[in-house]
């Protein structure tokens, strides 16, 4: 481990253990859908049922004569009012962006696009009285493949547009000049290695279907939704709505986890809000799982086309990457974008003097695509991770051997790659030797040797990750040069209580992650108060009136430096009372251990809460001076963060049945200093797990019509415990140089480093087979048929 | 309509219902029992378990009307301002077994029931147990992790704690009088001319 | 999800349970545990206008000896299957394939009869049964009858029940000197079964002198793989003989194609599982 010296004493760096429990582990949780308010209403909602069809008539009349409805409406009754829900990030100047209905007016272009919508007075009522609204579909033709979507004479998702081709997004290092040109490197190489992957498509599946309240009957319409964003919501609902944006309160709750699937300004939230205002009355609506996985967006979904130029020692010499990126049949809120957040990060922890990116964004008739933790990191390490192991195999080198051989060197920090990213700081050597320690790599290669030698039925394979990515969500210039739609800033604020207890406001939106704990104990050490003393406030635009909200693992590395900033200005402001009741000169005045003191004098300190009383009172302050220590801070980051690690997998592979068994995963991440290493250590928990899955388990299916096969929890199928290996998991630690804590990001980590690990290892495992990749999620069918079908992909 | 009688976390409740509520829809929305929550369409889930007569359910699998007669314990009668948490709360309050807490109730009533049958659990009869209760947030190692202490502590054992913890943070919100008092003394010598 | 409104009777004898579905014509529906129908309600693939609740029937509900068998009523539970010592000691097969069903909270609710009713391919109780040569007791407006678990089975989610009939029971002959192992692949712990099979075994001296096997989610309703018992009887108890004889389970069986599997890999994980479950249930 690297630990550096000075390390911040209390709170920071220990395992408290969560507030947030106390109310989770007892039932006393405040999730939207267990918002009730008098004279509520339940909202039901129609949705297509075919991929693709003109709606020539929808009467809702016979829903509004049945039991206890009280409205009824379809996409033409709210046409002039329901706009389009945005999308932020129009990644190119041309790109081809179509008006997204709630409702669907004239054409529904995924199954399961809403209809029509009913209100009624039990949630029961509502459902049942859906059978009787009357539609009429003619059904067009439906375009689900990628490439067949692309082909001259495919049917057009949105026919006025003339293209399923939204845009097409370039990077070139050599127009860039952050590097050389890509096809001269492929021209000089000795070895190129060309390979195509797939990405399927997942369902984010956060265990909380996502529910909406609207009360529409207060001074302000209050919004209580499961959603990441309250702020970017409010935001664009007073753009869409065209109420004013202080007519409007939106409450985040607690929210039962998101993983970039409610990171969306959802049609249900608007149906919700129209609803409301048409019946002014307060209204809730909570999704089905089946409508979720049906409706709520989907993540990945990609065909990666990869060309890797490498000279016969190892050394990569350029990286050519070709994207189609099926954004489904709208662009959802950040969805194009999503690509590019992977696009600087194919070139990974390597060195490469070349690289291209081109991605194409396509239209399809299903449900759209938008951001799935990692949102583009994993699909970009994915790829890296694998296409270095077949330039292993085709060396003959072990593949940790071929990436150290690439790989940016400790001491080579700060360095800028060929996409002009400013690695901040790592080391690449100490995480993979840390993993391959733990995991007793040299072991397990010996044994992979004799199941080999022996022919055993169950043959051992060990995958290798190396990744590292981008957390901190992100510099505002940055975002503003890929034309996303907002900046990437964060805010806190301190709120001193008289009797020296805190309020700490943040922008960030928790839903799972623990910040209630984590900024307590930030704020804990900042100020010299009690952990316990200390309440965070959040998710609520009353209270936590101004923030970002929580995605791409920026909470900490952004916000963490807006709760810090907060909390020096408050220190700052407490200063000349402390030297006022100390009856000092400032200049006299030294901070340390929660304490004002006189320097030189170790006892007669005063506290934050001393002086918070005092400005309390105010009796007795410095001429002139504003009875006030609360502060607030914003901060816009300069840089990225690239926290880093080496995950390593063993997994056996019965060939008889392709059944994948993990034997054992060793995750070593590099997180850079850690708040609470629980907390850490459940999200690489967790994230490890999301990763294995898409390697192993997960993947939402059409068929041929756009129907989604895999409509249930049933059939799309998630991991329970028994399903999964113990991991064993560890960290270096290298600080974060741009942070004053330290901090890096620890939120995607996991899913980016383990999917790629799982899957190189299963290769490994049938390599002697002649096999070279096996499509996710490795299925044991598709196991079984790579490991008896010679030489080749399955 | 049904007329029902069932006992929910000790109390009695007679009600009528539709013949097609659900369990777990009566519990929330006629009995305000939130704490059970619903997950899933298809009983995949587990989020909504709760103990029928004393055996794990999953409480959107059941009618209400099946449940008549019957005594149902939820999330929110597992612990009281009278005994304190349960060794299961507990242990998923100390091993970080939860984030976002949807799955929870539901994971720690069946962990209860695992427990009560199988009092010392092998880690990989843990993971079976489980099996029928999904979390996407923890990676269920700490919730593994969670249910073999809580054996521990159930059989009488002694739980070592996996990093020291300065103090319990749960239900330390009881109010100090004391401290309530010394702060409003402060305020009112600074207040007072 | 809500299930559409229907009316519910609860019977507490046989008779009654009868008359209820008999008022209520071919709209009604049986429940049991639950556990697969209620689901169905859910997501409204089921809409019954009367559901007749056999959970009050007396005398449905529990395990005894009855001679050469063990007659388990149609509503016991698996959990109480599971529980039972002398389904352990008589029909080991019966507990070991009731373990794999979906997972402790429904094993709780579903009942063996339920479970066989539904009469579902991928479920593990059919393929159990017709392994065990169960008998099944059957209720209805003319009467009692009572029908071979190899005939109750007649198309996917079909069974021999008429409109009107009620399925009260199931007797399991005793299998003494019989060893037995039911062997389950799916894709996740909770998933219904990719393929399974039931395989009994009765050894003598070095030889196999008897086999039942049946498969599991390997055409529209559960199969006997009657060419693996066939080619099974006699031969010497060694792997490589076993291996031979399981090269014939897919004989016959029509397998669909899902999403877990394809018909031709059912196929072979029929083979190699049958393989797998006559080497563990003979103790090779």
């Amino acid at each position: 481990m690297t630990i550096a010296p000075d390390r911040p004493a209390a709170e920071v760096g220990t395992a408290r253990r969560r507030k947030e429990d106390a109310r989770l582990i007892t039932g006393r949780t405040l999730w939207t859908e267990n918002v009730t308010l008098p004279g509520m209403l339940h909202i039901a909602i129609l949705r297509s049922p075919f991929a693709h069809a003109r709606i020539t008539r929808v009467d809702v009349e016979p829903a509004l004569r049945e039991p206890g409805v009280v409205a009824a409406f379809s996409g033409r009754d709210v046409a002039d009012v329901q706009g389009s829900l945005p999308c932020a990030w129009p990644v190119t100047e041309d790109i081809v962006l179509p008006d997204r209905p709630a409702v669907a007016v004239d054409e529904v272009r995924f199954a399961g696009e809403p209809v029509a919508v009913v209100v009624a007075r039990s949630r029961a009522a509502a459902v049942d009285a859906l059978a009787a609204v009357d539609v009429d579909y003619e059904p067009l033709p439906v375009v689900l493949d990628l490439e067949a979507a692309l082909a001259e004479g495919a049917p057009l998702v949105h026919a006025d547009k003339g293209t399923n081709k939204t845009y097409t997004w370039v990077f070139d290092s050599a127009q860039a000049g952050t590097g050389g040109a890509v096809e001269a490197a492929l021209a000089d190489a000795e070895v190129v290695i060309r390979r195509r992957y797939r990405q399927q498509r997942l369902v984010p599946a956060f265990m909380e279907p996502r529910s909406v309240v609207v009360d529409p009957t207060g001074d302000q319409v209050t919004v209580w939704t499961s959603t990441q964003i309250p702020h970017i919501l409010r935001f664009l609902l007073a753009a869409v709505t065209g109420t004013p944006e202080h007519k409007i309160r939106v409450i985040a709750p607690d929210v039962g986890g998101g993983f970039g699937g409610k990171l969306a300004f959802t049609p249900e939230e608007m149906i919700a809000f129209l609803a409301a205002k048409r019946v002014g009355k307060p209204v809730k609506y909570t999704e089905s799982r089946t409508d979720s996985i049906a409706s709520a967006h989907h993540g990945r979904d990609m065909i990666q086309d990869i060309e890797l130029a490498a000279r016969r020692d190892g050394t990569v010499l350029g990286l050519k990457v070709n994207l189609l990126a099926n954004m489904g049949a709208y662009l959802g809120l950040v969805g194009p974008g999503v690509p590019l957040l992977g696009a600087f990060m194919y070139n990974a922890i390597y060195k490469f003097p070349a690289y291209r990116f081109e991605c194409s964004g396509v239209f399809t008739n299903t449900t759209l695509t938008d951001a799935y933790r990692g949102a583009g990191r994993p699909e970009a390490t994915y790829a890296i991770e694998r296409i270095m192991d077949e330039l292993a195999v085709e060396l003959g080198l072990d593949p940790i051997e071929v990436r150290r051989r690439n790989w940016i060197g400790h001491e080579e920090f700060p360095f800028t790659t060929v996409c002009g990213l400013s690695y901040d700081s790592g080391d690449y050597a100490a995480a993979t030797d840390r993993a391959k320690e733990l995991f007793g790599y040299d072991d397990l290669r010996r044994e992979q040797a004799e199941r080999r030698e022996r022919g055993d039925p169950v043959q051992l394979g060990i995958g290798v990750s190396t990744y590292t990515e981008m957390c901190g969500l992100a510099p505002s210039r940055v975002l503003g040069s890929l034309r996303f739609g907002a900046g990437g800033w964060e805010s806190a604020a301190i709120r001193m209580l008289p009797t020296g207890k805190v309020e700490v406001v943040t922008g960030t939106s928790p839903h799972g992650q623990g910040h209630e704990t984590a900024w307590s104990q930030i704020v804990a050490d900042q100020l010299g108060v009690a952990f316990e003393d200390i309440e965070v406030l959040h998710g609520d635009t009353r209270s936590a009136y101004k923030g970002l909200d929580t995605y791409g693992s920026r909470s900490l590395a952004v916000g963490g430096i807006a709760l810090v900033n907060a909390c020096q200005k408050v220190v700052e402001k407490a200063r000349p009372v402390a030297a006022h009741m100390l009856e000092c000169d400032v200049e006299d005045l030294e901070w340390s251990g929660g304490q004002f003191r006189v320097r030189g004098v170790p006892e007669g300190g005063r506290s934050l809460a001393d002086c918070a009383l005092a400005v309390f009172a105010a009796h007795d302050l410095p001429d002139g001076m504003e009875p006030n220590l609360d502060a607030d801070a914003v901060y816009d980051p300069v840089n990225f963060s690239f926290p880093h690690g080496t995950h390593l997998c063993a997994a056996e592979v019965d060939t008889e049945t392709g059944r994948v068994t993990l034997r054992g995963y060793v995750a070593v991440d590099d997180v850079g200093r850690v708040v609470n290493p629980l907390i850490v250590e459940g999200q690489v928990h967790g994230g490890v797990v999301q990763g294995i899955s898409q390697a192993l388990f997960e993947e939402a299916v059409y068929d041929g019509d756009g129907n989604l096969l895999s409509s249930t929890f049933a059939d799309y199928t998630l991991p329970s415990a028994a399903d999964l290996p113990d991991l064993v998991t560890d960290r270096t630690e290298t600080p974060a140089p741009g942070h004053p804590l330290g901090t890096k990001g620890v939120g995607e980590a996991g899913t980016i480093a383990a999917t790629p690990a799982v899957v190189n290892a299963i290769v490994d495992a049938l390599r002697p087979r002649g096999v070279n990749d096996i499509q996710m999620p490795c299925t044991p069918e598709r196991v079984w048929r790579a490991a008896h079908s010679q030489g080749g992909a399955s | 309509m049904t007329r029902i009688s069932i006992t929910v976390d000790g109390v009695r409740y007679d009600d009528d219902v539709e013949p097609r509520t659900l369990l777990v829809h009566h519990l929330r929305e006629q009995l305000g029992k939130i704490g059970t929550v619903v997950g899933c369409d298809t009983s995949n889930c587990g989020a909504c378990t709760v103990l029928l007569s004393g055996h794990a359910v999953k409480s959107c699998s059941v009618l209400a009307v099946q449940a008549d007669g019957q005594d149902v314990l939820t999330i929110e009668g597992l612990s009281g301002p009278d005994r304190g948490l349960h060794p299961v709360q507990q242990a998923f309050h100390q091993r970080h077994a939860l984030q976002c807490g949807f799955c929870t109730p539901g994971m720690i009533m069946t962990a209860v029931d695992l427990l009560s049958e199988n009092p010392d659990p092998s880690d990989a009869e843990i993971r079976e147990g489980l099996e029928g209760n999904l979390c996407r947030c923890t990676g269920y190692q700490n919730i593994v992790s969670a249910v073999r202490d809580a054996a521990t502590a159930l059989r009488g054992g002694t739980v070592p704690l996996p990093e020291e913890e300065p103090e319990l943070a749960i239900d330390a919100e009881e109010p100090d009088p004391q401290r309530a008092q010394a702060a409003a003394a402060a305020i009112a010598e600074k207040v007072s001319p | 999800m809500i299930p559409a409104p229907f009316e519910y009777t609860l019977p507490s004898t046989v008779d009654e349970a009868v008359r209820a579905l008999a008022d209520a014509g071919e709209d009604a529906k049986v429940l049991a545990g639950g556990q697969s129908l209620i689901p169905l309600l859910r997501l409204r693939l089921a809409a019954p206008s009367v559901l007749v609740d056999l959970g009050a029937v007396e005398g449905l509900r529990g395990i005894r000896e009855d001679g050469d068998a063990l007659v388990i009523g149609a509503t016991t539970t698996h959990a109480s299957v599971l529980a039972d010592r002398l389904v352990h000691r008589f029909v080991p097969l019966l507990a070991q394939a009731t373990a794999t069903v979906a997972d402790r909270q429904v094993r709780h609710r579903g009942t063996l009869g339920g479970a066989l009713a539904h009469a579902d391919p991928a479920g593990d109780l059919p393929a159990t049964v017709v392994a065990l040569d169960a008998t099944l007791s059957i209720a209805g407006p003319d009467g009692s009858r009572t029908v071979a678990a190899a005939d109750f089975f007649v198309d996917y989610l079909t069974s021999a029940l008429g409109p009107g009939e009620v399925l009260v029971a199931v007797r399991v002959p005793k299998r003494e000197g019989w060893s037995t192992h039911y062997e389950k692949f799916n894709r996740v712990a909770q998933a219904w079964a990719t393929v399974g099979v039931a395989a009994a075994v009765r050894r003598d001296n070095g030889s196999i002198a008897e086999a039942r096997v049946a498969l599991t989610n390997m055409d529209v309703m559960p199969v006997r793989a009657a060419a693996v018992e066939e080619a099974l009887t006699g031969v010497p108890a060694t792997a490589e003989a076993v291996a031979a004889a399981a090269e014939h389970a897919a004989e016959g069986t029509h397998p669909t194609g899902d999403l877990s599997a394809s018909p031709e890999y059912r196929a072979h994980l029929a083979r190699v599982l049958t393989r797998r479950a006559v080497l563990a249930a003979a103790g090779i």
